[in-house]
């Protein structure tokens, strides 16, 4: 022990690899008051417990060091030093002395490394703590996301054997959805009105899922407006949306064997800015006074303002969104609105295609699934306060289902 | 091919997406990293994009007299001004960039978001004034939460007697916060559990090339 302090009270004396400390705490002033009181013991380490663990679900390379204060000791810095494979020590940071805990990065795999933590207190630097030593490693798997990758699992296998039995063919009921089935009535009534179908994606990016989900939906009512021949306007608020928009929109109308009626310009740039999106949407809705409204994405303090525009011009509106709180505003102004996953069952929903609607069948038998786990997990919970069994099923499945 | 190509990026990426998640280790755990930066990139090379798009769009208008063509060299006008500050002013505190920016688009932003209590107030009273029991319940519950939002509901409650001496002096409080913490939740988590299955659903049929719409519906 006292071998290791002497090391690093020569190391902290050092110039090289010193990481600079706080005004009037470098190390070569503690190394210079350390050696003018080397008559004296040095005084005891005001941290105790000290610990050195591979960090855990990591791209390796990292070892965390932690330790307890020891009461009423507060050390003016800690100094952590380090030596690989036994080799030289080197000290690699300078701490507050309240800290309690220290990530070590940029190790090299397989090597062991030791650490020791010597505190500085008034002056003189105290008996190191430790040597503790710890090996990094890489984790192949993320230890917390087992149960999230177990349960994707078994989703996907439930989804992908519903899509396999829609494709040869089994009749499959999928409920009626009304946001969706007016699809045509709202595109329709537009056609006949002589007015715009305005479809408005969302204010996020191409980065969301919502937004492509979206722009799925966008090329099934893209290719009613090339089949009725209405017209089709999509105001955005993102660069990138307003390309992938255009091509699908493009794809639609050339599907629809409608390619003369198709015009990049109907998808069009307006602002990144939230409000003034709102705002120019607004005026669109004002001025053009569109048939058929749809609202489909991420929507965030504009659903409202947008949704009352479109009331008041009278158009047919259909909303959809994941976004829990907006929900309420587009049931209140809208026609119809698709609540949470149903925005994600449009295109299938829309298409008809076997396929698509077994992945929707899939989604429903996925989330029979969930709610089977929720009502077992909630009765084992509940009989757990008094029947131990049940308490460690009802820990196992927290455990399982807790993801990070 | 050209369904090939876009199918087996599409496919990749997922999968990039998907392992990045799952497995710490090198070369996932920066892959996604990677992509994400990609995105980036050409989200931030896109801004020009739009910004073309803008003016083409207006000065088209312009150009073929279309409906309403007055407003697009205002749209111009004010693209261009902020343009040009920016450009030579700089972006800085106190530059005439960030003064146009201060006083016009933060109060317009403002302006706009305002509006919203007005809107609001107009959808509550169509929300509320449908004559089933579901909207009369929703009236009540809103009716409840509000006042156990302000101090003047337990107030009001306190003045029945006994009541401010009795086991729940905060009673208005403490129904608003069960009707939010227990119905207004279990709805929040009803809907976020469906859309987080929408999700993977989705996902997997981007992935697996299930779902082919956005390529114009070739096979």
């Amino acid at each position: 022990m006292r071998l290791f302090g002497l090391l690093a009270l020569a190391l902290a004396a050092g110039p090289a690899a010193q990481p600079a400390g706080p005004p009037g705490t470098g190390p070569v002033a503690y190394g210079q008051a350390a050696a003018d009181s080397m008559p004296s013991p040095p005084p005891a380490p005001s941290v105790t417990g000290l610990a050195a663990r591979d960090v855990r679900d990591d791209a390796g390379g990292a070892i965390e060091l932690s330790w307890e204060l020891v009461p009423g000791v507060t050390a003016d810095s800690l100094l952590v030093s380090r030596s690989a494979d036994g080799g030289t020590w080197e000290t690699v940071a300078f701490l507050p002395g309240a800290e309690v805990v220290f990530t070590d990065e940029g190790l090299e795999d397989g090597v062991e490394y030791s650490y020791t933590v010597t505190s500085l207190l008034g002056g003189a630097a105290s008996q190191p703590a430790g040597p503790v030593s710890a090996v990094p490693s890489a984790q192949w798997l993320h230890s917390k996301r087992t149960g999230m990758l177990i349960i994707l699992v078994l989703l996907s296998g439930v989804i992908f054997w519903f899509i396999d039995q829609g494709r040869k063919g089994r009749k499959l009921y999928i409920r009626e959805i009304a946001g969706l089935s007016a699809v045509d009535d709202a595109v329709g009534r537009a056609t006949e009105m002589g007015r715009s179908v305005l479809y408005i994606p969302g204010i996020m990016g191409m980065d969301d899922i919502q937004t492509i989900a979206s722009m799925i939906i966008l090329g099934r009512v893209a290719g009613k407006t090339a089949e009725y021949g209405a017209d089709l306007q999509v105001p955005v608020c993102n660069s990138v949306v307003m390309s992938v928009g255009q091509e699908i929109v493009k794809e639609a109308y050339l599907a629809a064997g409608r390619p003369d009626s198709y015009r990049r310009d109907n998808v069009f740039y307006l602002t990144d800015d939230q409000f003034g999106y709102a705002a120019g949407v607004d005026g669109i809705m004002v001025r053009q006074r569109p048939a058929a409204i749809f609202m489909l994405g991420t929507f965030y303090a504009e659903s409202l303002i947008l949704a009352e525009t479109g009331k008041s011009v009278g158009a047919i509106q259909i909303a959809g969104t994941a976004m829990p709180s907006q929900l309420p505003f587009f049931i209140a102004a809208c026609d119809y609105t698709l609540i949470g996953e149903e925005l994600f069952a449009a295109s299938a929903y829309l298409s008809r295609e076997p396929k698509l609607l077994g992945s929707l069948k899939g989604q429903d038998a996925a989330k029979l699934i969930i709610m089977l786990v929720i009502v077992v997990g909630v009765l084992a919970a509940s009989i757990g306060t008094w029947w131990a069994p049940a308490a460690s099923l009802a820990d196992f499945l927290r455990r399982i289902l807790h993801v990070e | 091919m050209r369904t090939i190509l876009p199918l087996a990026i599409t496919f990749v990426t997922g999968m990039i997406m998907v392992l990045n998640f799952f497995v710490p280790h090198r070369p996932f755990n920066s892959m996604g990293n990677s992509l994400s930066d990609w995105y980036m990139i050409v989200a931030s090379a896109a801004i020009f994009l739009g910004a073309m798009n803008l003016l083409q769009v207006h000065f088209a208008r312009i150009r073929h007299r279309a409906r309403n063509w007055q407003y697009s060299p205002v749209a111009i006008g004010g693209f261009l001004l902020m343009l040009t500050a920016g450009l030579v002013t700089g972006v800085e505190e106190g530059r005439a960039f960030d003064f146009m920016f201060q006083n016009m688009v933060v109060p317009m932003g403002a302006t706009m978001f305002s509006l919203l209590a007005f809107f609001v107030a107009s959808a509550a009273f169509r929300a509320f004034r449908s004559s089933n029991w579901r909207a009369t319940l929703l009236l009540v519950s809103a009716f409840v939460v509000m006042l156990g939002r302000v101090p003047i509901g337990d107030l009001l409650w306190r003045l029945v007697p006994g009541a401010a001496s009795g086991a729940h002096p905060s009673l208005v409080t403490e129904i608003a916060e069960w009707i939010m913490q227990v119905p207004n939740m279990a709805g929040q988590r009803a809907v976020m559990i469906g859309a987080a299955l929408g999700v993977v659903a989705t996902s997997l049929r981007m992935i697996f090339g299930v779902e082919r719409s956005y390529l114009g519906g070739a096979d």
